[in-house]
């Protein structure tokens, strides 16, 4: 510790940074807390409850922003927390009830916050505008009584010496206990300082449901290192042979708190000792064993489950020094990028154990190497071995539950069908899916997107749907589940559903289709449609889900994250919209196959098998090649073609050194595909390397790859092949509406044009 | 070598006093700061036992064990009540700095400050100190 010499010269610059990282993060933390807190105050508020704990913890946010921003220069931020932390202030201090419409603003309040953090990063413009409007509903919400409330020592009955250590807002929460005739109670309790933050968790959650605590006091002195005795003041409705027996093992004693009605004790002083003994006079205390005739006490069992949550005397054979080191928090916050970083040195070596393994199946052909192979081949095995479990074991650190992307979800719905006169009910399940850290940050935006659709376009109003004869409250489910190595997200309502003749009618109305090719659309291509950039049912984009965004972009950026979404709807009943996802971004198992001598590697994710191929099998079906297998129609795809490698035409069956071809069925969502390859090599795990920029154009392909005996392989983008081969040949013009649907912003259309072109 | 003790639940505050704290600059003139962080009431406690401390700086509004309880304690103790305290509030809450300098308190700061207040504040409880 002494070797800390401050500073380390000239590095202010850089820890004030780090600092301003730490901000962000941290701003952003609370900022997520906040959506949530608002959304469990909703929920009450609908059914006219209030809790003031959670309005302490969003006024606790605001507050420790306001301090934050302020710090940090994030005025905006400073301006905005200020006008909230009046609101919320009147709010908990009951100077102002928490009606919808002041919920309302709270959520945008949070809304607003997200943007100016964005903002703040450099990632969007400061959003002036909202700012301005959302201050000015603020301000009016805030009528302030010029006073705020009269003095309340005045009004006190307890002691100055207790009020001295009470902040502000414990002291109105006693205050309100006691014109509520609530008794108070004071818990002794004695705490190992090492597991005190569980152990007063449990404590919380089991004084709950019984009344408020107002604060903890500590009193002796940690002279002893490890133990700390504190007083608990309670609030409870409850008399104190309940409390003793919900709360109390025989280590808690309780005592009421009696009143002095009117009675004044002037001679008390703000430096009373550390003790609150004489600060409630009269105190009963109930017996170190608690006993009750009370029928509704607790079940047994929780008395011992009790008894070693509060009993938390530290093991005698730990130094004392030691335990008071320990520091409370047992988490840590990680930049996610140096998670990437740990992942691709896993990824750096899985190819050397693919090496070390090919290197030991050498050995062992030769004759004078046998021993050494197979000592090789072991030392492969725990090799590969803890490989995969340093693997799985970061992957686990990235993985985070859908939830958090939900969270936000569910304020938008709320948000938006407030506006629109469309009541919905939002049904979550699956939150706690997990999933790649990056995913979830990049999913909210499309997932937002879908939901507002849902809202805007599926969902009818209430009028609507008690004519057709549905429940006036639409709902909206959001399912998420992992299927394989992949996570399905469904966004599902029960509103209007698509119309195909509408959607038809409109795509030819834009342009995107011919009459002809109308005639001849199938149902799954119909639906499709609504992918297509510029096309929108609605005639005039609308404020919910006509901001320049269509599904053309949920698309691509679900695709840029290896997904697919499919859609299904049936009119009158609803439409699902299902979102696949791999689990991760980091590393993906591969299977490398060859073509023409070439390695490509095609992520196992979406390999279903692998079957031997047979040329007799291949039927032409609309001028596509398909086979039968297990009663369903297989297309095909013959990669050779496709990439122009040159294999000897006479051994179409056959590769060149006369082995037979396989048929990789691949599938991603429900479209199934067979790669024709002519070898499969084996499966892998692999880091997936960027093309880099001079061959981004080039579609059909992930990324590249090192194959482990140093040869460099291309890995197949399958969903953008499946695509591109399913839409297939059969309609020039489909598909050329199909490649615009896929372009993305960089404009990669082209290669992919050439391609399906042919 | 001056050892401080910063009690916030904020991270970034506790980041950010300590990037002030610990830049050469003040550091040298100082003779060297180190800065020790604790993240709660609780964890000040835990970490009081490795002072003495030269200097503790404490949030007010936190959950649990909340400043002004902290600052009770601190004075209370045989070991720190002489150890120079400093508050770092926000402005809105004037009652709670009153109650902190009436608890024993030497000075407090309130949010935003600028690194010249902390630190002309940190010298000055230092050399009252010393």
């Amino acid at each position: 510790m002494a070797e800390h010499t401050g500073g380390g010269g000239g590095g202010g610059r850089e820890s004030i940074d780090k600092a301003r990282e730490e901000f962000f993060s941290e701003a952003q933390e609370l900022v997520d807390g906040f959506g949530r807190d608002l959304l469990a105050i909703d929920e009450l508020a609908k059914s006219g409850r209030n809790d003031p704990e959670l309005v302490n913890d969003v006024f606790r946010a605001v507050h420790t922003l306001k301090g934050l921003s302020g710090l940090f220069g994030a005025t905006l931020m400073t301006g905005l927390s200020h006008e909230l932390e009046d609101v919320l202030d009147d709010l908990r201090l009951g100077r102002l009830d928490m009606t919808t419409g002041v919920v309302d603003l709270l959520f945008r309040s949070a809304e607003l916050y997200g943007q100016i953090l964005a903002a703040e990063r450099g990632d969007r413009s400061m959003p002036e505008a909202e700012m301005k409007a959302l201050l000015l509903a603020l301000g009016q919400v805030t009528q302030r009584s010029g006073a705020g409330g009269a003095s309340p020592v005045a009004q006190y009955e307890l002691d100055p010496g207790l009020l001295g250590v009470l902040t502000e807002y414990e002291e109105h929460r006693l205050r309100t206990n006691i014109q509520a005739g609530v008794s108070l109670f004071r818990l002794h309790v004695t705490f190992a300082l090492s597991t005190i933050d569980t152990a007063l968790d449990e404590l919380k959650a089991k004084a709950r449901p019984l009344g408020e605590i107002i604060t903890y006091l500590p009193t002796g002195s940690v002279g002893e290192g490890d133990v700390i005795d504190l007083e608990i003041l309670m609030a409870s409705h409850a008399d104190g042979t309940v409390l003793q027996e919900a709360l109390g093992a025989p280590h808690i004693r309780i005592e009421e708190v009696k009143r002095r009605i009117g009675m004044e004790n002037p001679a008390m002083s703000l430096n009373s000792p550390p003790t609150m003994a004489k600060d409630f006079p009269l105190p009963v205390v109930w017996g170190e064993q608690g006993h009750s005739s009370h029928s509704s006490t607790p079940p047994p069992q929780a008395a011992t489950g009790r008894e070693q949550i509060i009993r938390t005397p530290p093991p005698p054979a730990i130094d004392k020094r030691d335990m008071s080191l320990r520091s409370v928090s047992q988490t840590v916050r990680v930049d996610i990028r140096k998670l990437d970083n740990l992942m691709n040195i896993v990824g750096e070596l899985a190819i050397v154990r693919t090496a070390i393994a090919r290197l030991s199946e050498r050995a062992g052909h030769r004759p004078g190497a046998k021993d050494f192979s197979s000592e090789l081949h072991r030392l492969h095995r725990s090799f590969e071995r803890h490989l995969a479990t340093m693997q799985s074991g970061i992957l686990e650190v990235r993985m985070v539950p859908l939830g958090q992307a939900f969270d936000k979800l569910a304020r938008i719905v709320r948000q938006i069908s407030r506006e629109h006169e469309k009541e919905v009910h939002l049904v979550i399940t699956g939150a706690e899916t997990e999933i790649d850290k990056l995913i979830v940050e990049e999913l909210s935006d499309p997932l937002m997107h879908m939901i507002r659709n849902a809202i805007d376009h599926g969902i009818e109003t209430r009028d609507e749907r008690k004519n057709v004869g549905k429940p006036a409250v639409g709902t909206i489910a959001l399912n998420a589940f992992q299927k394989g190595n992949q996570v399905v997200i469904e966004v599902e309502d029960d509103g209007r559903g698509m119309d195909p003749q509408r959607l038809i009618q409109t795509a030819v109305r834009r342009g995107l289709l011919t009459a002809e090719q109308a005639n001849e659309i199938t149902p799954r291509e119909v639906l499709s449609l609504v992918f297509i950039p510029g096309f929108s049912t609605k005639e005039e984009a609308n404020e919910v889900s006509g901001r320049g965004v269509g599904m053309d972009v949920v698309k691509t950026n679900i695709a840029k994250l290896g997904g697919v979404v499919d859609i299904s709807s049936e009119v009158g009943i609803g439409t699902k919209m299902t979102v696949t996802l791999p689990i991760t971004l980091a590393i993906i198992s591969v299977l490398s196959v060859e073509i023409g001598g070439r390695a490509f590697a095609i992520p196992l994710a979406s390999v279903e098998e692998a079957i031997v191929f047979n040329e007799r099998d291949v039927r032409v079906i609309e001028n596509r090649e398909v086979m039968t297998q297990r009663g369903q129609t297989l297309p095909l795809c013959r990669l050779s073609r496709l990439f122009e490698i040159d294999t000897p035409e006479a051994s179409v069956e056959r590769a060149s050194d006369g082995r037979k071809k396989f048929v990789v069925i691949a599938s991603v969502g429900s479209r199934r595909l067979g790669f024709v390859v002519e070898r499969l090599v084996g499966q892998q795990d692999i880091v997936i390397k960027a093309l880099g920029k001079s061959l981004a154009n080039v579609r059909g392909f992930a990324g590249a790859t090192e194959l482990g005996d140093q040869r460099v392989g291309l890995v197949l983008d399958v969903a953008a092949l499946l695509e591109e081969v399913l839409v297939g040949d059969k309609d020039r013009v489909v598909i050329d509406v199909a490649g615009r649907t896929r372009e993305s912003p960089e404009g990669r259309g082209d290669g992919r044009a050439r391609t399906a072109s042919r | 070598m001056r050892k401080v003790l910063v009690v916030d639940d904020s991270a970034s505050t506790r980041a950010l006093v300590r990037a002030i704290l610990e830049d050469a600059s003040f550091s040298e003139a100082v003779g060297g700061c180190d800065v020790i962080e604790a993240t709660s009431g609780f964890d000040a406690m835990r970490l009081l036992p490795r002072g003495p401390y030269d200097l503790i700086i404490t949030d007010i509004n936190m959950a649990d064990i909340n400043g002004l309880e902290l600052i009770k304690f601190v004075r209370g103790s045989e070991h720190h009540k002489k150890t120079p305290l400093v508050i770092i509030s926000t402005l809105a809450a004037k009652n709670d700095v009153g109650r902190g300098l009436a608890l024993g308190a030497n000075s407090y700061l309130t949010k935003p400050f600028t690194p010249e207040e902390l630190c002309a504040t940190c010298t000055k409880l230092f050399d009252g100190a010393a």
